[in-house]
């Protein structure tokens, strides 16, 4: 093992700002990225269900 | 092969590729969560403190991976829009489209982490030299794809005019590998040459090609996501989306 103890891991040697700032940023953009996704893939699915419902509708007035 | 070559075609279109895509996402998930914890274990806790650096050079398992990635991605993309551009198939531009801001991310990480590791050892965030500088317009050809291919309606002209574009933006791909070696730069040279022996410790460089390996497999994931959205944004019209169980429910 490298570190002698959590602080000392968490410190980076004097460069925990400049190494957790690229891994913590690099972790909450694909993070987002994946969120956004998941709502883009759920706002084409429910625009597609919703008109799946009005031609249902159409077809049981007809 | 004549068996071969019609499997292919059928896999270029969006209505077998969309299932098949659905397949594969959860077997690239796993393949960065493995490649992804065995990376950074490698890197955080196995690879020793450099002489010279510190422990700020840990940077590096984030910043290559997410470099290569921005120009592998980059060249793929414009691959498959040139395709679409040539053979007018419509999975070519989608891909291309699907690409786009994954590559984005790549390009946005490699100056965000290159920033926060140049401040510590160049004693600057920022300077205006031919690595950096090339890998900043490689950010923005990716946003003018994107903005270039959501500004036109109607989507198959918006393939093409974003093809030329994508396509013009490869030549900064070399460039932006050969800057360390073209110009006097403040970034330091290749940290993997298949021409020189490594210059870096055995457990740095695992950890880095570790790393990379888990951005790409994670690439080829959001892409596939983003492509099954693509695809069933642009095929709205057909039948068999219509027909498809999720969009039916």
């Amino acid at each position: 093992m490298i570190w002698n103890s959590m602080s000392d891991f968490w410190h980076m040697g004097g460069y925990g700002l400049y190494v957790w700032g690229s891994v913590g940023v690099s972790v909450v953009v694909l993070v987002w990225e994946q969120v956004a996704l998941k709502k883009r893939t759920e706002a084409i699915l429910r625009s597609l269900r919703r008109r799946a419902r009005a031609e249902k509708m159409d077809r049981e007035l007809a | 092969m004549s068996h071969r070559l019609i499997n292919w075609f059928k896999l270029s279109s969006p209505y077998s590729f969309y299932p098949l895509a659905g397949r594969m996402i959860p077997w690239f998930w796993a393949l960065t969560a493995v490649f992804g914890v065995i990376g950074l274990y490698v890197g955080f806790f196995v690879a020793p403190t450099d002489a010279t650096q510190g422990d700020s050079y840990r940077i590096i398992f984030i910043h290559v991976p997410a470099s290569w990635l921005s120009m592998f991605i980059y060249i793929i993309m414009a691959f498959w829009a040139g395709m679409g551009m040539a053979f007018n198939t419509r999975l070519s531009s989608m891909w291309a489209l699907s690409l786009a801001p994954t590559g984005a991310l790549m390009a946005f990480l490699s100056l965000w982490t290159g920033a926060l590791w140049g401040k510590p050892t160049w004693g600057t965030w920022w300077v205006w030299d031919a690595r950096l500088t090339s890998e900043l317009i490689l950010l923005f050809l990716y946003l003018g794809f994107m903005a270039l291919h959501a500004a036109i309606d109607e989507p198959r002209r918006a393939d093409r005019a974003a093809a030329v574009l994508a396509l013009v933006g490869v030549v900064n791909v070399p460039i932006i590998y050969f800057s360390v070696k073209w110009w006097n730069t403040l970034h330091q040279g290749s940290s993997v040459s298949l021409t020189k022996a490594p210059s870096m410790a055995q457990t740095m460089l695992w950890g880095m090609l570790l790393m990379a390996l888990c951005f790409w497999m994670y690439s080829i994931a959001a892409a596939l996501k983003r492509l099954r959205a693509i695809i069933l944004e642009r095929e709205a019209h057909t039948d068999w989306v219509l027909r498809l169980p999720e969009a039916t429910a």
